[in-house]
């Protein structure tokens, strides 16, 4: 996300902050794409939008190096997206297609671009944050001055890799960014309920690690705390990030998410971070009509995408048996 | 006598058992609002928050608190949500519920139930797809169910719950919408018990889970070329029924096992050695396999097809073995 780069703390700039939004609908106008794909029965699995989520994506992704390692979850295309993956190649793997980041051999939950150090999403809760410590040792071996950014959900830290990674890393001292994306659920759970004491923001300082919190809808403080902690984790030391936010969608496409009451949906709907940056760039003198074209290319963009996706051609079957392993791989005469 | 759909009958067999015995109970992820595919919708009005119990993304804790609640005398149904995750509650399983009871020279039994869906399901792709049963058919201590029919659904769901041995159940994701007849009152099966699914002469097709459906839909096919497959649906893998087999390969002397899991390795291989060993007197060919390729399951639907153990790649199996 280069066209964020270089804003002037937390006063943002009009550049900036249009920059935060046009990414913002980017991510929703791919995850519109994508859910309507699956409705459409062209997208075949399951798709975790963060619709709503969109705002801790531009604002901790959009403040990594290109080549900073990112690890994500299965709710992971925003994040990919703003680390700077090709939204048609993203496509492309959600319908299955030989031209999707993964040859069409993950699907969404497993997204992966390693050419921008983005090492995947993850369809185990949990999984990631101990993958990331590992990265975080070899790059601290280097020497190199990269850093490893892990995001997962309020869910995930009542599993119990959440606290051997945190404690491998605070006594490793590595550069792991964790970043918690707390939206108050795990799938039809509500996470707080499940969860004792103050939660992960707790459970980061008990173990002497650095934490910060921040409200994940708010774009522009957000953006300032990121890129605080990135820049503490370049020093060298972990950081715990975490971010109150709201998924505005069930957990997947195809979940109605009845068991949320409707007051708490409408409520989180005014604080929804697209709104939120609207109203900012109003304040900062952008016109309506500014506004919308803003959207409308962001729609654009994703819809000629889908377009071209689902003309795209599938993969050979023979490749199925690819990239299995490298000594006994399966033979050519499978069955 | 009513139809009902496999996830219903797994339901009310479940809630049954609990109102029969107050040990009973569940735990598991997202288990107060139904479960993630709504097997225990319900349940949470009748029995309550101590016994559909909801559990934290926390799957050593899910299976591992349930050996102690079963070395203690409750009865627990542990839901995995996706046989893949259970993966992460390994330790749990392999090293404790099942070795318990030897390891502590009999001085414990661990009665508890772990639900694992398995199988390909909506291009779920590679860690939402496995079918690992032999996995667990190689470990001692435990039993391991698959039952492939709402009537079994019911009938073996609850003899695993009466099983004083920890019992691997592990139901098929695509089976869920499955209607057949159950009947009112359903008996537990006794674990270790086969069903013929098909008569034939020609050749036994041993199977179970979802394949039992695709393995007779592949011997409907040829019938109409005069070839009489019979389907015998294991629905018990340890303890596997060895007679049942025995007796169907006898009679047809020749043999086609069949699984939705990886062929290398897979339990295909267990029964074929056995057959080898025990009855090769008796068979007029080599018994055959036919499971998935060593390939972890892919997302692209033609890839995740060809991955798939079809009807139509069972048929040209079993007309092979009738040409040898
Ligand atoms: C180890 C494991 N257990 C359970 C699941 C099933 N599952 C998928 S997403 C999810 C909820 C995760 O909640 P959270 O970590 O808060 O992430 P969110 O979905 O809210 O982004 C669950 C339970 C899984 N994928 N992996
Ligand atoms: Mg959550």
């Amino acid at each position: 996300m280069e066209d964020t780069k270089g804003g002037s703390g937390a006063n943002l700039d009009r550049d900036r902050l249009c920059a935060f939004y046009r990414h913002m609908w980017r991510i929703r106008a791919f995850e519109e794409c994508a859910i309507r794909g699956a409705e459409a029965g062209e997208v075949f699995g399951t798709v975790h939008p963060s619709i709503g989520q969109e705002a801790v994506a531009v604002a901790v992704c959009g403040n990594l190096r290109r080549d900073d390692i990112l690890l994500s979850t299965h709710r992971g295309h925003g994040h990919t997206l703003v680390k700077g993956a090709d939204p048609y190649a993203m496509m492309c793997e959600l319908l299955g297609r030989a031209e999707g980041t993964c040859g069409g051999k993950g699907g969404s939950m497993h997204i992966a671009d390693f050419g921008i150090a983005m090492l995947g999403a993850n369809g185990v809760v949990g999984a990631n944050t101990v993958i990331a410590v590992g990265a975080a040792q070899r790059l601290k071996k280097l020497g190199s001055d990269r850093i490893v950014a892990c995001i997962f959900g309020d869910g995930a830290v009542n599993r119990g890799t959440f606290l051997e990674a945190l404690n491998w890393a605070a006594v490793r001292t590595l550069p792991v960014l964790f970043v918690c994306e707390d939206n108050r659920y795990s799938a039809s759970t509500r996470t707080a309920e499940l969860t004792a004491g103050e939660g992960a923001a707790a459970r980061g300082r008990a173990l002497g690690i650095e934490t910060a919190e921040a409200d994940g809808n708010e774009v522009p403080t957000l953006d300032a705390i990121a890129r605080e902690a990135i820049a503490r984790v370049r020093g060298g030391r972990p950081v715990l990030l975490v971010t109150r936010t709201y998924r505005l969608t069930g957990h997947t496409s195809r979940d109605p998410a009845g068991y949320r009451p409707q007051e708490e949906l409408a409520a989180a709907r005014e604080k929804d971070p697209i709104r939120r940056c609207a109203d900012l760039l109003r304040l900062a003198g952008l016109e309506e009509a500014e506004l919308a074209a803003i959207e409308a290319e962001a729609r654009r963009e994703m819809a000629e995408i889908y377009e071209r996706a689902r003309n795209a051609p599938w993969p050979r079957r023979d490749l199925a048996y690819t990239d299995v392993q490298d000594v006994g791989a399966p033979t050519e005469r499978p069955y | 006598m009513p139809r009902i759909t496999y996830l219903e009958a797994g339901r009310r067999a479940l809630a049954e058992e609990m109102r029969r015995d107050p040990d009973v109970w569940a735990v598991g992820e997202d288990l107060g609002r139904g479960g993630v595919f709504g097997q225990y919708r319900g349940l949470l009005e009748e029995f309550g928050p101590e016994r559909i119990i909801d559990a934290p993304i926390s799957e050593n804790c899910i299976l591992g608190s349930s050996v102690g609640a079963a070395m203690t005398g409750a009865r627990p149904v542990v839901e995995m949500r996706f046989a893949d995750f259970a993966l992460c509650a390994i330790d749990e399983l392999v090293n404790q519920a099942a070795k318990a009871r030897y390891m502590f020279g009999g001085q414990t039994r661990v009665p508890l139930v772990v639900r694992e869906p398995v199988g390909l399901w909506k291009s779920a792709a590679a860690q939402h797809s496995q079918s690992l049963e032999a996995w667990y058919v190689h470990v001692p201590g435990l039993v391991v169910v698959m039952p492939a029919t709402p009537a079994d659904n019911a009938g073996l769901l609850k003899a695993a719950i009466r099983c004083d041995d920890p019992v691997v159940y592990m139901e098929h994701k695509d089976l869920w919408g499955l209607e057949g007849e159950v009947p009112e009152e359903v008996a537990p099966i006794p674990l270790g018990t086969a069903r013929r699914a098909r008569t034939g002469r020609d050749v036994t097709i041993v199977t179970w889970s979802a394949m039992v459906h695709t393995a007779t839909e592949a011997a409907e096919r040829l019938a109409g070329e005069r070839i009489e497959a019979e389907v015998l649906d294991l629905r018990t893998l340890w303890p596997w029924d060895r007679e049942a087999v025995f007796e169907s390969v006898a009679r047809t002397r020749r043999v086609l096992i069949v699984h939705e899991a990886v062929r290398v390795g897979g339990f295909g291989a267990e029964i074929a050695a056995t057959l080898a060993e025990e009855l090769d007197d008796r068979l007029a060919a080599p018994p055959r396999r036919l499971g998935a390729p060593r390939v972890p399951v892919p997302y692209s639907p033609p890839l995740e097809e060809e991955v798939r153990v079809s009807a139509d790649r069972i048929a040209e199996a079993a007309r092979a073995l009738l040409r040898s």
